[in-house]
């Protein structure tokens, strides 16, 4: 144990960066340093004197590097904020560096421009609600922003109601704001969220885990029974079935899957098949 | 007896004060910080990093619309690669030219006189076409 903690400190300590690109999948700390792959080449062979001739020498054709969350931007290198597994994208174009960002686990929900999120209506005052996403602030919807909304057609919305909506204002310095249509003026699914179901609050990094592409729990979840499911990015899951019972079960399950491993799924699963 | 200043005194006046005005700089007097070109661009969002499912979803028939709505957003990100999809018809090509060749029949009837709707036969398949008549020229009395 105090070995480890000796081997941290110096590390620390030391603050040397190291190159992003080592570090990849690992786990990196708040206060780390990371070099971008360019800048490695340059200043490694630099002590033997024998720098491989550029004959781009004013240009990088490296294009922009994006730091996702958990990153910052610290002079040319990037600096970790947040702890976890730092992940990279290729770029898919071929313009651009990628993007870099690491995979943190969190409860707390900041919003973020262009998400996804499930809101609880908590007030309606005059021509806007108040609809609550688990932020610092009660975001604001105005009642304009449904399909279909005029000044004369208000929109069937009642205090207690569950809205899927996405946020076009978020940042530190204002109040967040969301509507419930995309930009060509269609509802594409957001809205009032229907009657009966459960909401219930989980991790944020489960909700990505579930919603990334080649997710086996839901895909199990599917062939059980007819349901109904709604992710929102603020760590809010809305789910329904048939019957009451079964919207509990799932939404156990849901709960649970993050600290299960893949076989107590599967038997879990099983089981569940037979009864 | 002139009271007040006169026209002369008064634009040399605001001359002066403008003078002074600009000669205050209103700029700081640093050298120019030269932006360094930033490769970097800070992104708090996850949509760029990771690429997630539409939120809504459906199984098993549950809810009918939004099961449309999946398949269209999720189709939608990988849209680069169905992009020569032909729009699917309702009515192929060779119904509609058919049934314009018939319309100009139907139609025309309306506004053809009594005499002339005489003229509107019925086709083999009870489409309405209007026959050619050859109209009567004045023949010339032979000698």
């Amino acid at each position: 144990m105090a070995e480890a903690v000796g081997v941290v400190a110096e590390s620390l300590a030391g603050d040397r960066a190291r190159a992003a690109r080592t570090v990849l999948d690992q786990v990196v700390l708040p206060g780390e340093e990371l070099l971008l792959p360019e800048q490695e080449d340059a200043e490694g062979p630099g002590g033997a004197g024998e720098r491989p001739l550029r004959l781009n020498a004013g240009s990088r054709s490296r294009g922009r590097v994006v730091c996702g969350p958990g990153l910052r931007r610290y002079g040319d290198r990037l600096l970790v904020t947040k702890c976890g597994r730092l992940r990279h994208k290729e770029p898919g174009g071929g313009s651009g560096g990628g993007v870099y960002w690491v995979d943190s686990q969190q409860k707390r929900y900041v919003p973020v421009k262009g998400d996804h999120v499930i809101g609880i209506v908590t007030a309606k005052s005059g021509d806007i609600f108040k609809v609550d996403v688990g932020g610092s602030e009660p975001a604001s919807l105005s009642y304009l922003a449904f399909e279909g909304a005029t000044k004369r057609n208000r929109p069937n919305v009642q205090v207690g109601d569950l809205i899927y909506g996405q946020f076009v204002v978020a940042n530190k310095d204002m109040e967040p704001e969301m509507v419930c249509i995309d930009s060509c003026g269609r509802a594409s699914g957001m809205g009032v969220i229907g009657q009966d179901g459960l909401l219930f609050k989980v991790t944020l990094g489960l909700i990505r885990k579930l919603l990334a592409p080649d997710c086996e729990i839901l895909q199990e979840l599917g062939k059980l029974y007819p349901l109904e499911i709604v992710f929102g990015m603020n760590g809010r899951i809305w789910v329904k079935a048939k019957t009451i019972q079964q919207t509990l079960i799932l939404a156990n399950i849901l709960e649970a899957c993050e600290h299960m491993t893949a076989n107590q799924r599967k038997q879990i699963f099983s089981r569940l098949a037979e009864s | 007896m002139q009271r007040g200043l006169d026209s002369e005194t008064k634009k040399q006046l605001e001359e002066e004060e403008k003078k002074i005005i600009s000669e205050e700089h209103w700029y700081l007097d640093l050298p120019e910080l030269k932006e360094k070109e930033c490769f970097i661009i800070e992104e708090q969002s996850f949509l760029l990093c990771e690429d997630l499912l539409y939120g809504r979803m459906s199984f098993r028939g549950f809810n009918p619309e939004v099961e449309k709505l999946m398949l269209q957003m999720n189709a939608k990100n990988k849209v680069e690669e169905v992009e020569g999809e032909a729009v699917e018809l309702d009515v192929s090509d060779e119904e509609m030219a058919r049934r314009y060749e018939t319309l100009v029949g139907t139609i025309g009837k309306k506004f053809a006189k009594k005499r002339d709707r005489a003229n509107y036969e019925e086709d083999e398949n009870g489409h309405i076409k209007p026959t050619v008549k050859v109209k009567k020229m004045f023949l010339k009395p032979q000698d």
